[in-house]
Protein backbone atom coordinates (compact mmCIF):
# COMPACT_ATOMS: atom_id res chain seq x y z
CA UNK A 1 0.00 0.00 0.00
CA UNK A 2 2.79 2.42 0.96
CA UNK A 3 4.64 1.55 -2.23
CA UNK A 4 1.52 2.27 -4.28
CA UNK A 5 1.02 5.66 -2.62
CA UNK A 6 4.67 6.57 -3.24
CA UNK A 7 4.43 5.44 -6.88
CA UNK A 8 1.08 7.11 -7.64
CA UNK A 9 1.30 10.30 -5.58
CA UNK A 10 4.63 10.98 -3.85
CA UNK A 11 6.97 10.46 -6.84
CA UNK A 12 4.88 12.64 -9.21
CA UNK A 13 4.55 15.26 -6.41
CA UNK A 14 8.34 15.33 -6.12
CA UNK A 15 8.46 15.81 -9.90
CA UNK A 16 6.00 18.71 -9.68
CA UNK A 17 8.03 20.37 -6.90
CA UNK A 18 11.15 19.99 -9.03
CA UNK A 19 9.39 21.62 -11.99
CA UNK A 20 8.15 24.52 -9.84
CA UNK A 21 11.66 25.01 -8.41
CA UNK A 22 13.07 25.12 -11.95
CA UNK A 23 10.39 27.64 -12.97
CA UNK A 24 11.44 29.90 -10.06
CA UNK A 25 15.10 29.45 -10.99
CA UNK A 26 14.57 30.30 -14.65
CA UNK A 27 12.60 33.46 -13.80
CA UNK A 28 15.33 34.47 -11.32
CA UNK A 29 18.01 33.87 -13.97
CA UNK A 30 16.15 36.04 -16.48
CA UNK A 31 15.60 38.74 -13.84
CA UNK A 32 19.32 38.78 -12.99
CA UNK A 33 19.88 40.26 -16.50
CA UNK A 34 23.06 38.33 -17.25
CA UNK A 35 22.64 38.85 -21.01
CA UNK A 36 23.64 35.84 -23.09
CA UNK A 37 24.26 33.81 -19.92
CA UNK A 38 20.62 34.30 -18.88
CA UNK A 39 19.49 33.01 -22.29
CA UNK A 40 21.69 29.93 -21.92
CA UNK A 41 20.40 29.28 -18.37
CA UNK A 42 16.76 29.76 -19.48
CA UNK A 43 17.15 27.28 -22.34
CA UNK A 44 19.11 24.84 -20.18
CA UNK A 45 16.39 24.87 -17.52
CA UNK A 46 13.73 24.40 -20.24
CA UNK A 47 15.70 21.33 -21.40
CA UNK A 48 15.94 19.99 -17.83
CA UNK A 49 12.21 20.50 -17.24
CA UNK A 50 11.40 18.67 -20.47
CA UNK A 51 13.77 15.85 -19.49
CA UNK A 52 12.08 15.57 -16.10
CA UNK A 53 8.59 15.45 -17.65
CA UNK A 54 9.76 12.79 -20.13
CA UNK A 55 11.51 10.60 -17.56
CA UNK A 56 9.21 10.94 -14.53
CA UNK A 57 5.78 11.89 -15.94
CA UNK A 58 6.01 10.05 -19.30
CA UNK A 59 7.62 7.06 -17.61
CA UNK A 60 10.59 6.86 -20.00
CA UNK A 61 12.73 5.89 -17.02
CA UNK A 62 10.88 2.56 -16.90
CA UNK A 63 10.18 2.10 -20.61
CA UNK A 64 11.67 -0.50 -22.97
CA UNK A 65 14.64 0.27 -25.21
CA UNK A 66 12.35 0.33 -28.27
CA UNK A 67 10.11 3.01 -26.76
CA UNK A 68 13.12 5.05 -25.59
CA UNK A 69 14.59 4.92 -29.11
CA UNK A 70 11.27 6.06 -30.60
CA UNK A 71 11.15 8.91 -28.08
CA UNK A 72 14.44 10.38 -29.29
CA UNK A 73 13.62 9.96 -33.01
CA UNK A 74 11.99 13.39 -33.29
CA UNK A 75 14.76 15.12 -31.35
CA UNK A 76 17.37 13.30 -33.48
CA UNK A 77 16.02 14.81 -36.73
CA UNK A 78 15.47 18.16 -35.02
CA UNK A 79 19.21 18.30 -34.33
CA UNK A 80 19.87 17.93 -38.09
CA UNK A 81 17.30 20.61 -38.91
CA UNK A 82 18.91 23.09 -36.52
CA UNK A 83 22.54 22.13 -37.23
CA UNK A 84 22.22 22.47 -41.02
CA UNK A 85 20.29 25.75 -40.77
CA UNK A 86 22.80 27.14 -38.26
CA UNK A 87 25.56 26.06 -40.66
CA UNK A 88 24.05 28.50 -43.16
CA UNK A 89 22.99 31.49 -41.04
CA UNK A 90 25.89 31.50 -38.57
CA UNK A 91 28.54 31.42 -41.32
CA UNK A 92 27.21 34.26 -43.51
CA UNK B 1 -18.31 -7.94 -19.21
CA UNK B 2 -15.29 -9.90 -20.46
CA UNK B 3 -14.60 -7.30 -23.14
CA UNK B 4 -14.36 -4.62 -20.45
CA UNK B 5 -12.09 -6.45 -18.01
CA UNK B 6 -9.62 -7.76 -20.63
CA UNK B 7 -8.65 -4.98 -23.08
CA UNK B 8 -6.57 -7.30 -25.30
CA UNK B 9 -7.14 -6.66 -29.01
CA UNK B 10 -6.08 -8.35 -32.22
CA UNK B 11 -3.42 -8.89 -33.52
CA UNK B 12 -1.65 -9.11 -30.16
CA UNK B 13 -1.38 -12.37 -28.29
CA UNK B 14 -0.57 -10.91 -24.91
CA UNK B 15 -1.36 -7.66 -23.15
CA UNK B 16 2.24 -6.69 -22.40
CA UNK B 17 3.13 -6.62 -26.10
CA UNK B 18 -0.04 -4.71 -26.91
CA UNK B 19 0.88 -2.02 -24.37
CA UNK B 20 4.40 -1.87 -25.75
CA UNK B 21 3.10 -1.44 -29.32
CA UNK B 22 0.67 1.29 -28.27
CA UNK B 23 3.46 3.25 -26.50
CA UNK B 24 5.82 2.76 -29.44
CA UNK B 25 3.22 3.92 -31.96
CA UNK B 26 2.37 6.96 -29.91
CA UNK B 27 6.01 8.00 -29.51
CA UNK B 28 6.33 7.83 -33.31
CA UNK B 29 3.34 10.19 -33.51
CA UNK B 30 5.04 12.47 -30.97
CA UNK B 31 8.17 12.46 -33.16
CA UNK B 32 6.05 13.78 -36.05
CA UNK B 33 4.66 16.46 -33.72
CA UNK B 34 8.20 17.37 -32.68
CA UNK B 35 9.02 17.99 -36.36
CA UNK B 36 5.86 20.08 -36.76
CA UNK B 37 6.72 22.35 -33.83
CA UNK B 38 10.40 22.09 -34.85
CA UNK B 39 9.68 24.15 -37.96
CA UNK B 40 8.15 26.92 -35.87
CA UNK B 41 11.02 26.79 -33.38
CA UNK B 42 13.50 27.02 -36.23
CA UNK B 43 11.67 30.04 -37.68
CA UNK B 44 11.90 31.63 -34.22
CA UNK B 45 15.63 30.85 -33.88
CA UNK B 46 16.53 32.19 -37.34
CA UNK B 47 14.48 35.36 -36.99
CA UNK B 48 15.77 36.04 -33.50
CA UNK B 49 19.28 35.72 -34.90
CA UNK B 50 18.49 38.11 -37.77
CA UNK B 51 16.43 40.63 -35.74
CA UNK B 52 17.74 40.33 -32.18
CA UNK B 53 16.87 43.85 -31.06
CA UNK B 54 13.33 43.65 -32.46
CA UNK B 55 12.74 40.31 -30.72
CA UNK B 56 13.99 41.72 -27.40
CA UNK B 57 11.66 44.73 -27.74
CA UNK B 58 8.68 42.59 -28.74
CA UNK B 59 9.20 40.03 -25.95
CA UNK B 60 9.01 42.80 -23.33
CA UNK B 61 5.45 43.43 -24.52
CA UNK B 62 4.10 39.98 -23.69
CA UNK B 63 2.57 39.70 -20.21
CA UNK B 64 4.79 37.40 -18.12
CA UNK B 65 2.23 37.09 -15.29
CA UNK B 66 -0.17 35.23 -17.61
CA UNK B 67 2.78 33.13 -18.79
CA UNK B 68 3.75 32.13 -15.24
CA UNK B 69 0.15 31.34 -14.20
CA UNK B 70 -0.32 29.14 -17.27
CA UNK B 71 3.00 27.35 -16.72
CA UNK B 72 1.99 26.46 -13.14
CA UNK B 73 -1.48 25.35 -14.32
CA UNK B 74 -0.03 22.98 -16.93
CA UNK B 75 2.64 21.60 -14.59
CA UNK B 76 -0.03 20.84 -11.97
CA UNK B 77 -2.29 19.22 -14.57
CA UNK B 78 0.62 16.99 -15.64
CA UNK B 79 1.06 15.93 -12.00
CA UNK B 80 -2.58 14.82 -11.81
CA UNK B 81 -2.31 13.08 -15.18
CA UNK B 82 0.69 11.11 -13.91
CA UNK B 83 -1.31 10.03 -10.84
CA UNK B 84 -4.10 8.89 -13.19
CA UNK B 85 -1.78 6.91 -15.48
CA UNK B 86 -0.09 5.26 -12.49
CA UNK B 87 -3.24 4.71 -10.43
CA UNK B 88 -5.57 3.40 -13.16
CA UNK B 89 -3.78 0.06 -13.84
CA UNK B 90 -3.78 -0.50 -10.06
CA UNK B 91 -7.57 -0.32 -10.04
CA UNK B 92 -7.72 3.11 -8.36
CA UNK B 93 -11.02 4.15 -9.89
CA UNK B 94 -11.68 7.24 -7.78
CA UNK B 95 -8.13 8.52 -8.32
CA UNK B 96 -8.59 8.03 -12.07
CA UNK B 97 -11.93 9.83 -12.29
CA UNK B 98 -10.94 12.71 -9.98
CA UNK B 99 -7.54 13.04 -11.63
CA UNK B 100 -9.06 13.24 -15.12
CA UNK B 101 -11.59 15.85 -13.93
CA UNK B 102 -8.84 17.99 -12.42
CA UNK B 103 -6.72 17.65 -15.57
CA UNK B 104 -9.59 18.84 -17.75
CA UNK B 105 -10.39 21.68 -15.33
CA UNK B 106 -6.78 22.89 -15.22
CA UNK B 107 -6.62 22.65 -19.02
CA UNK B 108 -9.78 24.74 -19.32
CA UNK B 109 -8.33 27.23 -16.78
CA UNK B 110 -5.24 27.50 -19.01
CA UNK B 111 -7.42 28.32 -22.03
CA UNK B 112 -9.42 30.90 -20.03
CA UNK B 113 -6.20 32.65 -18.91
CA UNK B 114 -4.92 32.48 -22.50
CA UNK B 115 -8.19 34.00 -23.71
CA UNK B 116 -7.89 36.90 -21.26
CA UNK B 117 -4.28 37.38 -22.37
CA UNK B 118 -5.32 37.36 -26.06
CA UNK B 119 -7.98 39.95 -25.24
CA UNK B 120 -5.34 42.20 -23.63
CA UNK B 121 -2.96 41.67 -26.56
CA UNK B 122 -5.64 42.63 -29.08
CA UNK B 123 -6.58 45.68 -26.98
CA UNK B 124 -2.91 46.75 -27.09
CA UNK B 125 -2.94 46.28 -30.88
CA UNK B 126 -0.29 43.55 -30.80
CA UNK B 127 -1.63 41.86 -33.95
CA UNK B 128 0.73 42.09 -36.96
CA UNK B 129 -0.63 44.34 -39.70
CA UNK B 130 -1.58 47.96 -40.27
CA UNK B 131 -1.24 50.12 -37.13
CA UNK B 132 1.05 47.71 -35.25
CA UNK B 133 2.31 49.85 -32.33
CA UNK B 134 5.90 48.57 -31.98
CA UNK B 135 9.05 49.43 -33.95
CA UNK B 136 11.21 48.19 -35.65
CA UNK B 137 8.98 46.35 -38.11
CA UNK B 138 10.56 42.96 -37.31
CA UNK B 139 8.73 43.06 -33.95
CA UNK B 140 5.78 41.91 -36.06
CA UNK B 141 7.65 38.70 -36.92
CA UNK B 142 7.92 37.94 -33.21
CA UNK B 143 4.21 38.52 -32.71
CA UNK B 144 3.31 36.51 -35.81
CA UNK B 145 5.21 33.59 -34.24
CA UNK B 146 3.62 34.34 -30.84
CA UNK B 147 0.09 34.02 -32.25
CA UNK B 148 0.85 30.94 -34.37
CA UNK B 149 2.78 29.07 -31.67
CA UNK B 150 0.40 29.79 -28.79
CA UNK B 151 -2.62 29.28 -31.08
CA UNK B 152 -1.46 25.88 -32.31
CA UNK B 153 -0.55 24.92 -28.74
CA UNK B 154 -4.02 25.96 -27.53
CA UNK B 155 -5.64 23.82 -30.26
CA UNK B 156 -3.54 20.85 -29.08
CA UNK B 157 -4.65 21.49 -25.51
CA UNK B 158 -8.29 21.74 -26.59
CA UNK B 159 -7.96 18.33 -28.29
CA UNK B 160 -6.33 17.00 -25.09
CA UNK B 161 -9.25 18.23 -22.97
CA UNK B 162 -11.65 16.49 -25.37
CA UNK B 163 -9.69 13.23 -25.11
CA UNK B 164 -9.54 13.44 -21.29
CA UNK B 165 -13.28 14.09 -20.97
CA UNK B 166 -14.12 11.28 -23.42
CA UNK B 167 -11.98 8.80 -21.48
CA UNK B 168 -13.45 9.98 -18.18
CA UNK B 169 -16.98 9.44 -19.47
CA UNK B 170 -16.10 5.96 -20.76
CA UNK B 171 -14.44 4.96 -17.49
CA UNK B 172 -17.35 6.36 -15.45
CA UNK B 173 -19.82 4.34 -17.55
CA UNK B 174 -17.55 1.30 -17.25
CA UNK B 175 -17.13 1.15 -21.01
CA UNK B 176 -13.34 1.37 -20.67
CA UNK B 177 -11.35 -0.85 -18.28
CA UNK B 178 -8.94 0.90 -15.92
CA UNK B 179 -5.95 -0.98 -17.34
CA UNK B 180 -6.67 0.15 -20.91
CA UNK B 181 -3.53 1.39 -22.73
CA UNK B 182 -5.68 4.28 -24.03
CA UNK B 183 -5.36 5.97 -20.63
CA UNK B 184 -1.58 5.76 -20.77
CA UNK B 185 -1.51 7.16 -24.31
CA UNK B 186 -3.80 10.04 -23.32
CA UNK B 187 -1.25 10.78 -20.58
CA UNK B 188 1.61 10.82 -23.10
CA UNK B 189 -0.31 13.29 -25.28
CA UNK B 190 -1.13 15.52 -22.31
CA UNK B 191 2.50 15.61 -21.16
CA UNK B 192 3.67 16.36 -24.71
CA UNK B 193 1.41 19.43 -24.81
CA UNK B 194 2.96 20.43 -21.46
CA UNK B 195 6.47 19.95 -22.92
CA UNK B 196 5.71 22.28 -25.84
CA UNK B 197 4.64 24.96 -23.37
CA UNK B 198 7.89 24.47 -21.40
CA UNK B 199 9.65 25.59 -24.61
CA UNK B 200 7.25 28.37 -25.56
CA UNK B 201 7.35 29.99 -22.10
CA UNK B 202 11.04 31.04 -22.18
CA UNK B 203 10.95 31.86 -25.92
CA UNK B 204 7.90 34.14 -25.70
CA UNK B 205 8.10 35.56 -22.17
CA UNK B 206 11.55 35.23 -20.67
CA UNK B 207 14.63 35.57 -22.93
CA UNK B 208 16.41 38.85 -22.03
CA UNK B 209 13.20 40.38 -20.71
CA UNK B 210 14.89 42.49 -18.04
Amino acid sequence: MTRTIVHVWIAPAAGLLGLLAMLAATIAAAHASLGALSVIINLLIAGLSIGMIAIVFMNLGRSSTLVRLASIAGVFWLVFLFALTAGDYLTR
Amino acid sequence: MTAVSVPLREPWEDFRRQKEAVSFGFWVFIASEVMFFGGLLLAYAVNRHLHLEAFQTALRNTDIIYGIINTVLLMTSSFFMTAVVRGAPRGMRRTTLWGLSLCALLGIAFLVVKGIEYHDDIAKGLVPGVGFPLRPYATQIFFALYWIMTGVHAIHLLVGIGIVLTIETMVARRRMPLNSPTIEVAGLYWHFVDIIWMLLFPLLYLLERW
